[in-house]
């Protein structure tokens, strides 16, 4: 574990090594309401460009709402949000950070269409051509190791099989940042190991992963930053 | 022993090739599928906005769509032919007594099959295929075609339900088609006016391709619906 560029909760003093510039994400008061209760509050979240962060915290501690409300899916306000150093207005979401960031949600959706079809999903709605659309999908299929699985029914997939199909679909959109939602929750051992790798080959190439983690599954990757999520807030406690 | 020389009749009047009878079947068709394929695009995306847009007045339009499901075919006749009749808002159209206003009054009639039926399709649907696909930059049309997709079995079943009663209504055909031999006769218009005038076995031959198709659709669903569930 390294020592974390990252301001957490009330700390802000901890900007040493990362220039503002080296933040793929910055924010400041990010909350979110819902029936009247604040489930999400929190006061300072910097990610660094590069780097992998563990989110974790006990079950409703709203690690899964903090990554739902990064990727658009849930709506809530912000005193300051930058996204690659320029300012966003969560509530309009611009396609700019859509096409930057690359989701992953716990138990992973696939459509029942086919494994090649759910990988060139994202490729074919931003427009890409035909050859494109088949030759980066093809690359997203190598990447992940699942040309086994291109010929199968979607449904049919084991848990840690979708999860590297819906891994290889967001990474054959090549974003920036990653948001995976409890990545090998549930996984056999093997589907863990396989589904670990891929997130470490994510690393490596220098993307910056945000990971709500459970368990401590991920804590063996290299150079985690660890996070740590109480009642909604970022807290400083590990 | 009469119903047994009939059906043989109306079995040799099929078998035959009667080009009346054949006819009459044609411009069933002809309206019943000409209707559905119009209005199911409009009515699948309003059960589609229904299902996943807020707004105000939606549930009032929600109850009155399922309150539709139950309006008698007649009336929904009885009101386009004021529409369209010659003193009527619409008369100058001359669409009165016309194939056009019998696929009119089939659209009305399916619509808000074709939108509730969807609706509840949608909203059944996994709420992370929407999630899913605007995560992975989709548009709204997008998005829209995705979900559709993914519930394709019960958007289908909305087409066959439409399809199901529009093709045996008999209120509304006969009240703005006026069962015009070669023209507007269906039938559903054929099987209630021509049987009254001793057309016993044409109107069992009609019955039986009715039955048949109605049979045929269904069998078709649950057969797309089974091999659909194996697939899963």
């Amino acid at each position: 574990m390294s020592t974390a560029p990252v301001t957490l909760g009330s700390m802000n003093t901890t900007l040493r090594d990362a220039a503002p510039d080296d933040l793929v994400l910055s924010c400041a008061g990010l909350k979110r309401t819902a029936a009247s209760q604040v489930i999400l509050d929190v006061e300072r979240l910097d990610l660094t460009r590069g780097r992998t962060y563990l989110l974790s915290g006990a079950n409703g501690a709203g690690k899964t709402t903090l990554l739902r409300v990064l990727a658009g899916l849930d709506r809530a306000t912000c005193a300051r949000f930058l996204f690659d150093g320029a300012p966003v207005d969560l509530a309009k979401y611009p396609e700019r950070m859509r096409r930057q960031l690359g989701f992953v949600q716990h138990h992973p959706m696939l459509f029942s269409t086919s494994v090649q079809a759910n990988i060139a999903f994202g490729l074919r709605a931003a427009g890409a051509s035909g050859a494109e659309v088949k030759r980066r999908a093809a690359a997203a299929i190598e990447w992940a190791g699942i040309g086994a699985l291109v010929d199968r029914p979607p449904r049919g997939l084991s848990a840690g099989e979708k999860q590297r199909v819906a891994l290889a679909r967001a990474h054959a959109l090549d974003p920036g940042l990653y948001l995976l939602d409890e990545p090998t929750a549930n996984l056999d051992d093997n589907g863990k190991e396989l589904v670990t790798r891929l997130i470490d080959a994510i690393g490596a190439e220098g993307r910056t992963l945000l990971i709500a983690c459970h368990d401590r599954d991920l804590l063996g990757l290299p150079g985690v930053v660890r996070l740590h999520m109480t009642n909604g807030r970022l807290d400083n406690s590990l | 022993m009469e119903l047994i020389e009939t059906t043989r009749q109306a079995l040799e009047l099929l078998v035959s090739g009667d080009s009346g009878l054949w006819r009459i079947v044609w411009v069933s068709l002809k309206i019943s599928v000409g209707a559905l394929i119009l209005i199911s695009p409009l009515a699948i995306a309003a059960g589609y906005l229904l299902a996943t847009q807020s707004f105000p007045g939606r549930r009032l339009i929600v109850v009155i769509t399922q309150a539709l499901f139950a309006f008698p075919t007649v009336v929904v006749g009885l009101l386009l032919y004021m529409l369209l009749s010659r003193q009527g808002p619409l008369g100058s159209l001359h669409l009165l007594f016309t194939q056009t206003a019998m696929m009119i009054g089939q659209m009305l009639i399916a619509a808000p099959i074709l939108v509730a039926f969807t609706l509840s399709a949608v909203q059944g649907a996994d709420p992370r295929v929407r999630e899913t696909a605007i995560v992975l930059g989709a548009g709204r049309l997008r998005t829209a075609l995705t979900v559709l997709g993914e519930v394709r079995f019960g958007v289908m079943a909305a087409v066959f339900n439409g399809f199901g009663r529009v093709i045996s209504e008999v209120g509304c055909a006969l009240m703005v088609g006026g069962n015009i031999a070669g023209m507007t006769r269906n039938m559903p218009t054929a099987i209630a006016l021509e049987t009254t005038k001793g057309e016993f076995a044409q109107g069992v031959a009609l019955g039986i391709v009715l039955m048949a198709l109605a049979l045929g659709v269904n069998f078709a669903m649950s057969w797309a619906q089974g091999a659909g569930a194996q697939r899963q």
